[in-house]
């Protein structure tokens, strides 16, 4: 597709005339079959063509919806006239990992959705365009790496290597502090290299992220599990960390508890992930073995971005027929629209409003079925979305081969087990400050989804931030007195 | 990378490997595991800590080679490396002095048990050992655990040393004799730690076993290892991996763990051809 770019940006009032972009992207059937990235990226034609949708608002919404506060106006101008360096540079002031933040966070809620352009027809394609200025900064090799010569000579560990403790190592490193990051498995990246998948979000960009920390000097630790193999007051006394932030994320997977839960077949969608993009189940000749769904029937129950991956993972593995199975509606699905768009064209079915009763198998022990309950809208619950409620006489049975439960994470129990000092409430999370990620204990902060519960990679980026700053401003003054909780 | 400082077989595919980790030789307690890759295209397996020394810096691990992995594994030498080994994993096994204990080791289960055994004697517990093996040349570390029991039995199913017998037939020997038994723990093959859960239940002996049901992370995020005891799931890597006998459903357990054999089977297939050529 040629494009035609205007020379100048147009005038405001011609703008609206310029239809959004749709970003090029692999054709569904044949992408329904490969693991290789969904989305192509905007060329530089289209970029700045894009860009040029922007009205340049004076108080511009969109920046109100990003959770760290990119400066959008800027950056959206400075690709319109072609400086896309210039662009990366305005975007990583404010967000550490753009490349991957530009592929999945859910823009139509944030920057996208409070686009003025909405109000008429479709917002700026902001997501896209950070992605196209990240990607264009990494491939050109025009990524800087500002580390000061002169070390504090203050020691920081980093708990848990996913976007969290990465922002939080990015920020700890550039004020020239020695930063280490201790990672529970064999790969760096968390839920970004274990839970989403290549074709979403390819491994090499989350890579070119750790190197790119590598080469500011950053350390890091792989199969350092904290909590057993060391412990936080280890760190801290000992190994003379003279801080220590935790990013372990929200590594749980919930279980239905319906009947049927441990037949051979029934997969928490972390293990289902983790088995095929981790541990890379789906190349020919891998050591780690997953069901062989070719031909088979795969049910996904759940309707966030989770079970997205989950189902198309199950259609790039060669299954027969791959379906979401979720108790709300449409609209109620905590996904991602694009990736909810994405699973459609690529033919999954969708069975709303629908919801698992138990499972049964064979006698030795494999899934055959699934017992489903039709459900309808009642009355709002608590988080002012309409519950489900069973329609009578609306059970069913269908055949199923494999079963994948994506229905959310809790905290993981392990840090938990030697972190005296530390208060976690009752769902196992850990209590931190919002502001600053101060924990209750001295020297320790805290954030991403060990803090939230499962939230999003940008919200996660941004805590590690914050709390990156309050370790420097207490590092600065070396004064523990004012890095209580909540003070 | 982790280096291997010794290697050296125990019995007919049963290797025992001394490995350099310090930081997993400090914080290590009896009945817990790492997970290790061999190498950097390997899967995650689970393997109990056999011993270990903080000072001296290293753990030990016993493989039995079995599938590809612990095949491959079984090929390593000393001076060669493993790529991935994360750990302590696992509950530490719950010790006090019970009274008398009885330590059941069938096949490679014997390594597991021994670091329990040990830890039991320190805490004051008599201690029986009991170890079963096909035949003579499957009864392993035998001489460690002559070291620190009170009574040693070594049994094989042809006779060809010690009792003539299994692990259970002894063990019901002993009840049978008025032996006043406080504790009881097996480790071993699925059918025999079940066959000891069920000598032991009618006595109201607590009976404690290690599970190995097929894991991928270790860290509680997965849910693979998920097992059953007292009707209720449990994650075998993170609340376990010793769970109560009397209360473990070995049948579910059996069952899961045959979830890959097809795939194992063709994966050892083209290893062994591998080797061959
Ligand atoms: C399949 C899937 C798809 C998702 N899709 C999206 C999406 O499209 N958009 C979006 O915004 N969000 C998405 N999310 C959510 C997002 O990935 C998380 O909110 C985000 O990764 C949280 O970051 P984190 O740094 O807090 O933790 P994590 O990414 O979970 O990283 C925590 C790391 O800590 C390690 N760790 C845990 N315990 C220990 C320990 N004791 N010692 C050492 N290390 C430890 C873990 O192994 C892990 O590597 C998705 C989540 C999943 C599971
Ligand atoms: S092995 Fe993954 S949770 Fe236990």
């Amino acid at each position: 597709m040629t494009i035609e770019v205007p020379d100048v940006w147009p005038p405001k009032r011609e703008r609206r005339a310029i239809a959004r972009l749709h970003m090029p992207e692999q054709e569904a059937a044949a992408r329904a079959r490969n693991f290789s990235e969904v989305n192509l990226g905007f060329t530089e034609d289209m970029a700045r063509l894009e860009a040029m949708r922007c009205l340049e608002c004076k108080t511009p919404t969109c920046m109100e919806g990003c959770p760290v506060g990119i400066k959008i106006d800027l950056f959206v101008s400075l690709v319109a006239e072609g400086h896309f360096a210039e662009a990366a540079q305005i975007v990583k002031l404010d967000n550490s990992l753009p490349a991957i933040c530009g592929r999945v966070c859910p823009q139509e809620n944030q920057c996208e959705g409070a686009c003025v352009l909405t109000k008429k027809g479709e917002s700026v394609a902001i997501g896209a365009l950070e992605r196209f200025v990240a990607d264009y900064e990494r491939l050109s090799g025009l990524a800087v790496v500002d580390v000061p010569a002169e070390r504090t000579g203050k020691k920081i560990a980093i708990v848990g290597s996913g976007p969290a403790g990465l922002a939080c190592a990015t920020d700890l490193a550039k004020a020239g502090h020695d930063v280490t990051v201790f990672e529970a498995l064999h790969e760096l990246g968390g839920v970004l290299v274990y839970g989403i998948p290549e074709f979403r979000l390819p491994k090499e960009i989350v890579r070119a992220e750790i190197d790119g920390l590598r080469r500011m000097g950053v350390e890091f630790i792989t199969n350092a599990v904290i909590g057993q193999t060391t412990t936080i007051n280890a760190l801290l006394g000992r190994d003379g960390f003279h801080a220590v932030f935790l990013g372990v994320g929200a590594g749980l997977p919930k279980f239905t508890n319906i009947d049927g839960e441990n037949l051979i077949g029934v997969y928490s969608a972390n293990e289902f992930l983790t088995r095929v993009n981790l541990m890379r189940a789906y190349e020919d000749g891998s050591n780690t073995p997953i069901f062989d769904v070719r031909g088979n029937k795969v049910a996904v129950f759940g309707g966030g971005n989770t079970a997205m991956d989950a189902v198309r993972t199950a259609l790039r593995l060669g299954a027969a027929e791959a379906s979401i199975i979720y108790r709300r509606a449409e609209e109620q699905m905590p996904a991602r629209v694009e990736e909810i768009i994405h699973a459609k064209d690529e033919g999954v079915v969708f069975k709303l409003l629908t919801s698992p009763l138990s499972f049964s198998g064979t006698d030795d022990g494999w899934l055959t079925s699934a017992r489903l309950q039709q459900m309808e809208l009642g009355e709002p619950d608590d988080s002012g979305r309409r519950r489900p409620v069973p329609v009578e006489g609306g059970e069913y049975e269908i055949d199923i081969d494999v079963a994948v439960i994506a229905i959310g994470n809790g905290a993981n129990p392990l840090l938990r087990r030697n972190a005296p000092g530390l208060v976690f409430t009752k769902w196992g999370t850990v209590v931190a400050d919002e502001a600053s990620g101060r924990t209750t204990k001295k020297g320790v902060w805290a954030g991403g989804d060990i803090v939230t519960g499962g939230a999003t990679v940008i919200l996660a980026m941004g805590a590690g931030r914050r709390a990156a700053a309050d370790i420097n401003r207490y590092l600065a003054t070396g004064d523990l007195s004012c890095v209580e909780f909540g003070c | 990378m982790f280096r291997i400082l010794e290697a050296r077989s125990l019995a007919p595919d049963v290797k025992y490997f001394r490995i350099e980790a310090p930081s997993i030789a400090r914080a290590r307690k009896a009945g817990q595991f790492v997970i290790l890759r061999v190498a950097g295209d390997g899967e995650r397996i689970p393997l109990t800590i056999a011993d270990g020394d903080a000072s001296g810096g290293w753990i030990a691990v016993i493989v039995q080679g079995i599938g590809k992995t612990t095949k491959h594994l079984n090929t390593l030498e000393a001076g060669e490396f493993m790529h991935d080994v994360a750990g302590p994993l696992g509950m530490p096994s719950h010790i006090r002095d019970f009274g008398t204990a009885v330590a059941i080791g069938g096949g490679v289960g014997t390594a597991i048990a021994y670091p329990t055994a040990v830890a039991l004697k320190r805490a004051g517990n008599y201690v029986i050992s009991i170890v079963g093996g096909r035949s003579r040349d499957y009864v392993i570390m035998e001489p460690a655990l002559r070291d620190i029991s009170d009574e040693v039995y070594p049994c094989t199913d042809d006779g060809s040393y010690g009792f003539h017998g299994f692990v259970t037939q002894k063990l019901q020997g002993l009840i049978d004799e008025g032996r006043v038994l406080d504790l009881v723990l097996a480790i071993g093959p699925i059918p025999m730690m079940r066959a000891v859960a069920d000598v032991t239940r009618p006595f109201g002996i607590k009976t404690i076993v290690s599970l190995n049901p097929i894991m991928v992370d270790g860290t509680g995020m997965c849910g693979g290892c998920r097992v059953s005891v007292g009707g209720a799931t449990r994650f075998a890597c993170v609340d376990g991996p010793e769970f109560d006998a009397h209360e473990v459903d070995f049948d579910l357990m059996e069952r899961r763990n045959k979830a890959y054999v097809g795939f194992e089977r063709n994966r050892l297939e083209e290893f062994l051809e591998q080797v061959q050529t």
